[in-house]
Parts: C-alpha cells; sequence; structure tokens
C-alpha cells in the first residue's frame, strides 16, 4: 500500500497481534486508509473508521487486506 | 447508599479519552497517590462529594481500550474489576469516552456490562463531535445500553453536576448480556463459574483467558483453570478474537441506531495539515529539535535561578544554625547533615516543575505520539522505543525528572532500559566537576582562532555520556528478557489546545512524588555521609586543633587560614578520609590518591559536593572562586614523582569517571520509586562505578 491508498481488511497472519488490532478497531471487512508513513518509512500512520493510528511496518504485515 | 457511607467510584477509559481532566473536575485538589499493592503503578484517588449526604472516593485507574492488557500497569484493571474482594472493587464504573470515536470507546463498557458491573457512560469531547458534524441521540444510546449516560464536557467542567447526581442516585446493575461464551469452550466456563461460584460466567471466561494476570488466584487456583482449560479445549486468542468481533457486531447496530448524523469526512483537516509539516522529513526533525533545544534551555537557565537562591537560602540557613544553636552533636547534626540534606533535595523541585510542565504541554497537545512517530525507527535499533526520546534528553539537565517521565513508556522493557542508561546522560550537576577539571588541564587555546579547546573537551564528555547510553541500551537489550511484546499500536489524537490546570496538577504530581519518595531516601544517605565525614577516633578528633597548632607553629596564620587547616586536618582523620585512605590501593590504577577517594565517597551523595570537598580538603574554606580552587590545584605535588598532581592524565580519567559513574544518591532513590525495589537501581549503580572505574582505568594507563 501506498500513502492515500484505501483498501479492505480481509484476516491477520498473527493470532496474538490480530487480538490487539481487533481491539483497536481492525476488523475484517473494514476500510483501512493509508494517511502517512514517517520519514524512514516506518512506522506509518493508518486511518482506520475515523480513528488515527500509528503501527510499525512489522505489525502492519501482518494485516491481510484486499485491494 | 446509606448516608454518611463512602462509596468507591473507579473511572475507566481509553488514553486520550480525557479520564485525567475528568478526575481533576470530580477530585480537585482533594487528590492523593498511592501504589497498588504490589505493582509499578500509582493509585490516584480523591474524594468528592456527590451531593450534600453523598461522599465518595474516586479512583483513576490506568486508561485502557479493554479488560486485556497490553501493558503491565494496565494488569492491575482487571484485576481489581474480576475480583469482589479487592479493597479496590467499585460500587459503581464511570467509563469516560471520546464521543468522536464512541466505537472504540463502547468495547470496554461492553466488557464491563457483561461483568455486572453498575456503569454509567459519560461521553466527553461533545464540542469535538459537534464540530465534526457528528449528531447523536442520547436517549437511544442510553436505552440500547441499558445504562445511564451522561453528556459532559470534563475540560471545560461541563455536565460534571449531572454526572454527580446520577452517581449519588446510585447506579444499578445493567441486565444487558452483550456477549455470552456459548460455543466458545462453554463447559471450560461453567466449570470455572461453578468451583470459584462466579456470578457471571464472563467471569469465569476471564479466569480462563488471563490466569496469569490474575495475581489473586493461588497457584492451585491458577493450576486448576490451567487443568480445565486443557481439558475443554479452550483457546484463548482465537475466542478472544471472536469474542472482540462479535462486540463491535453489537456496538455497530447500536451505533447505527443511534447516529443520527455522521461526522464529515474532512473535519481533521486542520490537524491533517499540522502532521504533513510535524511529521516531514525535515521540518519535523527540525521542529522536534528546536522544542527539545527550548526544554532544555528552560530547565537549564529558568532553574538556575530559582536553584541558586535555593542553594544560598540553605547555605544561609545552615551556616545561621550553626551559629545560633548551642553547641553539641545534636545540633550539628541539624545544622550540618540535615538541612543541607533538604536544601539537596529542594533545589531540584525547579528543574522537576519545568521539565513536567513542558512534557505535559507536550502530552496534552497530542504532539507526543508524533515524537514517538519520529523517533520510534531509529531508537528501536538501540533496544529503545520512540517514547524514550524524551527522557533521555531530558537526563542532560536531570536524570531525576527524566527517569520520572518514563511512565510515558508503556513497554516495560523499553521502560526499564530506558531507566537504567538515562543517568549516564551528562547531567548539569556534572557540570561543575567538568567545569574545574576542564579548566585545569585543558589549556585555553583557540583552534582556528575561535572554538575554544576547553569547549570542545566538554562537548566531547557529553558525547561520551551519549555513546555510553545508547551502548549501554544495546547490551541491556540483549540481556533482559521480558515476555511481553512491544507494540506501537498507537492512537495519534487530534491536536488540541493544552488544558493548563491538568499541567497544573502534573506539576504538582510529579514534585511532590519526587520530594515525598526520593527524599526519604536522600536525607537518610546525606545522614550518613555526614556522619562519616565529621565523625573519626575520639582522640584524634578531640586534639586536632592542637595537633594543627603544633605543625603550624612557625608558619604565621591568619584565623582563617588556621580554621581551614583544622577543618582539613579534622576531614583527614574522620571515617570518611579513613575511607579513603583504606580505598587508596584500589583507586591508585586509576591515578587518584586518597585525597580524590574523599571526595570520591563524599560525592556520592551529589556530584557537585566533589568540587566542595576538594575545597576543604585542600583547606581552602571558600568555594566562591573556582580560580582558586584551580591554582590551588595546578601547585599540588605529587611526592612520589615531584611533578604536579593533577597530570592531563588524572585529569582525564577523573574526568570520565565522573561521565560514567552513578554518584547521585537522588537517582537512586527515584529509580528505586519507579521500578519498585533495590534491584535495578543496586544493578545500575554497580554497572555504572564498573564501566566509570574500567574506563578510567584504561584512560590512566594509556596517558600515563
Amino acid at each position: 500500500m501506498k500513502p492515500g491508498e484505501t483498501a479492505v481488511i480481509s484476516g491477520f497472519t498473527d493470532e496474538q497481534l490480530s487480538v490487539k488490532l481487533l481491539e483497536m478497531g481492525f476488523l475484517p471487512g473494514t476500510v483501512v486508509h493509508f494517511n502517512f508513513s514517517a520519514p524512514f518509512g516506518d512506522p506509518v500512520c493508518v486511518n482506520i473508521s475515523g480513528f488515527d493510528l500509528s503501527l510499525r511496518l512489522d505489525e502492519a504485515a501482518t494485516i491481510i487486506i484486499l485491494d | 447508599m446509606a448516608p454518611g457511607t463512602r462509596q468507591k467510584i473507579a473511572l475507566v477509559g481509553k488514553p486520550n479519552s480525557g479520564k485525567s481532566s475528568l478526575f481533576n473536575q470530580l477530585t480537585g485538589l482533594k487528590q492523593k497517590i498511592g501504589n497498588f499493592p504490589g505493582i509499578t503503578v500509582d493509585k490516584r484517588t480523591g474524594r468528592c462529594e456527590l451531593d450534600a449526604e453523598t461522599d465518595a472516593e474516586i479512583i483513576d485507574l490506568p486508561g485502557i481500550y479493554s479488560l486485556y492488557p497490553r501493558t503491565l500497569d494496565e494488569k492491575i484493571v482487571v484485576e481489581i474489576l474480576t475480583n469482589r474482594r479487592n479493597p479496590d472493587y467499585p460500587d459503581a464504573v464511570a467509563v469516560i469516552a471520546d464521543a468522536t470515536n464512541l466505537k472504540n470507546c463502547l468495547l470496554l463498557l461492553t466488557q464491563l456490562v457483561d461483568l455486572k458491573l453498575p456503569v454509567v457512560l459519560a461521553l466527553n469531547m461533545m464540542d469535538l463531535a459537534a464540530k465534526s458534524g457528528l449528531s447523536l441521540d442520547i436517549k437511544k444510546l442510553s436505552a440500547a445500553l441499558g445504562l445511564p449516560v451522561v453528556m459532559i464536557n470534563a475540560r471545560e467542567g461541563r455536565g460534571i453536576e449531572q454526572l454527580k447526581r446520577v452517581l449519588a442516585r446510585g447506579v444499578e446493575v445493567p441486565s444487558q448480556h452483550v456477549f455470552s461464551p456459548t460455543n466458545l469452550g462453554e463447559s471450560a466456563v461453567s466449570e470455572v463459574q461453578d468451583h470459584f461460584h462466579l456470578s457471571t460466567p464472563y467471569e469465569a471466561f476471564q479466569y480462563l483467558q488471563q490466569v496469569d494476570n490474575l495475581t489473586f488466584l493461588s497457584p492451585t487456583d491458577r493450576t486448576f483453570i490451567k487443568e480445565v482449560a486443557r481439558r475443554h479445549d479452550f483457546f484463548p486468542h482465537k475466542f478472544q478474537g471472536v469474542e472482540t468481533i462479535h462486540r463491535y457486531a453489537f456496538i455497530q447496530s447500536i451505533l447505527d441506531g443511534v447516529i443520527v448524523k455522521s461526522p464529515r469526512k474532512d473535519w481533521k483537516g486542520g490537524s491533517n495539515k499540522l502532521d504533513k509539516i510535524l511529521t516531514h522529513k525535515i521540518w519535523g526533525y527540525t521542529i522536534f529539535f528546536a522544542i527539545l533545544f527550548l526544554i532544555f534551555q528552560s530547565v537549564f537557565a529558568l532553574a538556575q535561578i530559582p536553584m541558586d537562591a535555593i542553594d544560598r537560602g540553605f547555605a544561609g540557613l545552615s551556616s545561621y544554625l550553626a551559629k545560633k544553636l548551642p553547641e553539641g552533636p545534636l545540633f550539628e547534626l541539624i545544622s550540618s547533615g540535615i538541612v543541607p540534606g533538604i536544601g539537596g533535595i529542594i533545589i531540584f523541585i525547579p528543574q522537576i516543575a519545568i521539565l513536567f510542565a513542558f512534557i505535559s504541554v507536550l502530552e496534552e497537545t497530542g504532539y507526543m505520539s508524533r515524537v514517538v512517530f519520529l523517533m520510534d525507527k531509529i531508537m528501536r535499533k538501540f533496544g529503545l522505543s520512540g517514547r524514550s526520546v524524551v527522557p533521555l534528553i531530558s537526563g542532560m539537565a536531570c536524570a531525576i525528572p527524566a527517569i520520572m517521565a518514563t511512565r510515558t513508556i508503556d513497554n516495560w522493557k523499553d521502560r526499564l532500559i530506558t531507566i537504567f542508561v538515562t543517568p549516564l546522560m551528562s547531567c548539569s550537576a556534572r557540570l561543575p566537576v567538568f567545569a574545574i577539571l576542564v579548566a585545569l588541564i585543558i589549556p585555553k587555546v583557540r583552534l582556528l582562532g575561535f572554538i575554544s579547546l576547553q569547549g570542545v573537551a566538554l562537548m566531547g564528555l557529553y558525547l561520551l555520556g551519549f555513546v555510553a547510553a545508547l551502548l549501554s541500551a544495546l547490551l541491556m537489550k540483549a540481556i533482559v528478557q521480558v515476555k511481553e511484546r512491544s507494540y506501537l499500536v498507537m492512537e495519534m489524537p487530534t491536536y488540541r489546545m493544552p488544558k493548563w490546570s491538568n499541567v497544573g496538577f502534573t506539576i504538582v504530581e510529579k514534585t511532590k512524588a519526587f520530594v515525598v519518595e526520593a527524599g526519604k531516601v536522600i536525607i537518610a544517605v546525606s545522614i550518613i555521609l555526614w556522619v562519616l565525614a565529621s565523625y573519626g577516633p575520639l582522640d584524634v578528633m578531640n586534639n586536632a586543633r592542637k595537633t594543627v597548632s603544633e605543625q603550624t607553629a612557625n608558619l604565621r596564620l591568619t584565623e582563617q587560614e588556621y580554621e581551614n587547616r583544622v577543618a582539613a586536618y579534622k576531614l583527614e582523620h574522620s571515617y570518611a578520609g579513613t575511607i579513603g585512605k583504606w580505598m587508596e590501593p584500589a583507586i591508585r590504577p586509576l591515578g587518584f590518591d586518597w585525597k580524590i577517594g574523599i571526595a570520591l565517597i563524599t560525592s556520592f551523595a551529589a556530584r557537585e559536593v566533589f568540587v566542595s570537598t576538594i575545597a576543604t580538603i585542600y583547606s581552602l574554606g571558600s568555594t566562591d572562586e573556582s580560580a582558586t580552587i584551580k591554582d590551588r590545584l595546578k601547585d599540588e605535588i605529587n611526592p612520589e614523582t615531584g611533578g604536579p598532581r593533577f597530570t592531563p592524565a588524572v585529569g582525564f580519567s577523573l574526568l570520565v569517571f565522573y561521565t560514567l559513574a552513578m554518584q547521585c544518591m537522588s537517582t537512586l532513590a527515584i529509580v528505586k520509586r519507579e521500578t519498585k525495589g533495590w534491584k535495578w537501581p543496586l544493578a545500575q549503580l554497580f554497572y555504572m562505578t564498573g564501566l566509570a572505574y574500567t574506563s578510567a582505568l584504561i584512560v590512566y594507563q594509556v596517558l600515563s
């Protein structure tokens, strides 16, 4: 994903991390918008149901998305 | 509630939802900080008059997103709320929610509903919600959730009276069931529920989910629960995921009926524009370093005026008492042990207050999460996190407020490493020591006509401390093993103006914590050091005047010079002097003699004491003019070589030692407080002293 793009969450690859992400509102079927990334490309800032969150790239990589 | 009884009300809610503002509104100045037993979390409680008859005790619980904790600190919430026998188990819970982000806030609320806790929902930030174009049907929301909903504005104090009235009336247990663990290890849940006679199945579900987080369960209870979980195929993560999805589906269905008008998509426009600048590749870092520079300058320069005043005040009080009080060891202890000891605590207050004013403003505005965002990648290479930046930089002013500022780091391992390495950053107390030694051994030469060599040396010392801190962090990263995983899934709150009364409360809270907690240790060590430096074998001490008179009979000393000699003689023969001489073999390889040894011991209390001890021991009496100390040290002869005592090798060795050694009992005291035990401060003391000793040894042996 590139900054400015939007995608739909379909699932997770890391079960332990997925429960934390679910709690923050990363629900399958929800639209996630990539706001911008930090200067070195990591971490990134995304918007999910009107809520801005930052997460590290390796954390974001556990989220499976549909384009 | 019967009149006169005090009900307990817990405040819960996610971070950045305005929970501290609400707590401050409810309790005002009637708050106190204590500890939850056996855990590193401050417990903020306060009294609140709900109405004329009802008094309540408000307990502020750590900010959480759900009952499943992400950090050690958050475990206390589930621990209290699932244990009806806990002394802090509340009679009612007020959930504070950010109206602009209701969906996330209601997750926790539905969990509390299933625990059958009497819950009130306080909807905060209605002003922002209105600005965003969001419109809610509150009556419908209240009916759908089956509990009272109060609209508040915690920043401006609106709706607080109504919230108090609702709480005073008594809150009922909600009748709603949001999530029942059917098909999710139902048999395990009912077995645990029956065994512990729990009133709700969700409590049993939590027991199964969080068995290791609930410390009130006995080891046999835990073995039992784990055995039940195994026997019935209870999969914690999978079930938690299903639970969360189920709750969000419920919340969405409620919100669909309650939201009259959705917020406009672009309402965060201003905030997003700010983010474009503040997290920019170039501007982001430029602005951040400019802010750091401002903080550093303020802590350094602004604090100087009150600190000098405090210093003079206590020195004056001490000498006044010395003159006015009758002679005797007890009065001497007061005037030269206790009073300077208290002064040594009070003197840190300006720096702590200023630093926390800035940190609190950064937190309140939402800028702090951007700092974390900017620095995380770089800091992670050293086993630290983006949240370690502010404490580390603050450490250059003073390690004490810096270590207190590590509270903002939610991962325990990251926080521990930050606490561990922060005292290596060169603080302002090292400056007097550096100044005098650098002036002594570095010639006053200018490079290229304008760069002062002494200035370069001073900067080199600061760099040395910084590099030592980063390398030690790397080392700690490899050593410390913590099961807890480091996350950076973090909210980026919308930028807001700070609320100044919250800033004020933070300053008072942090200052009080320092004075009370660290103060105890500092006073105790001050007294011990004072005894060591003023007492010695009685016959020697009693004959001090006579001996000095005999030694100096043909020197024609003035009264003052004579008194200085007596003080030097007494210090030399005190217990501290004896220890200094005794440890001389150990510090000789570093190039130090017993006189420096004495200074090392007395400056264990605080580094800057080095200067005054050196002054006393070389019979200077006064420390006012550093030039005199410098000249005196320059003339000091090493009896073995016949050359000067303070050769460059000795000077550099001492400088390196003071850069890396702990030599600050206030820091140890605050680390003990922050880590709730002596293990880490002692480890730090041994590590830093060892590092300082080895480095100074290498420096001296190479240079001499």
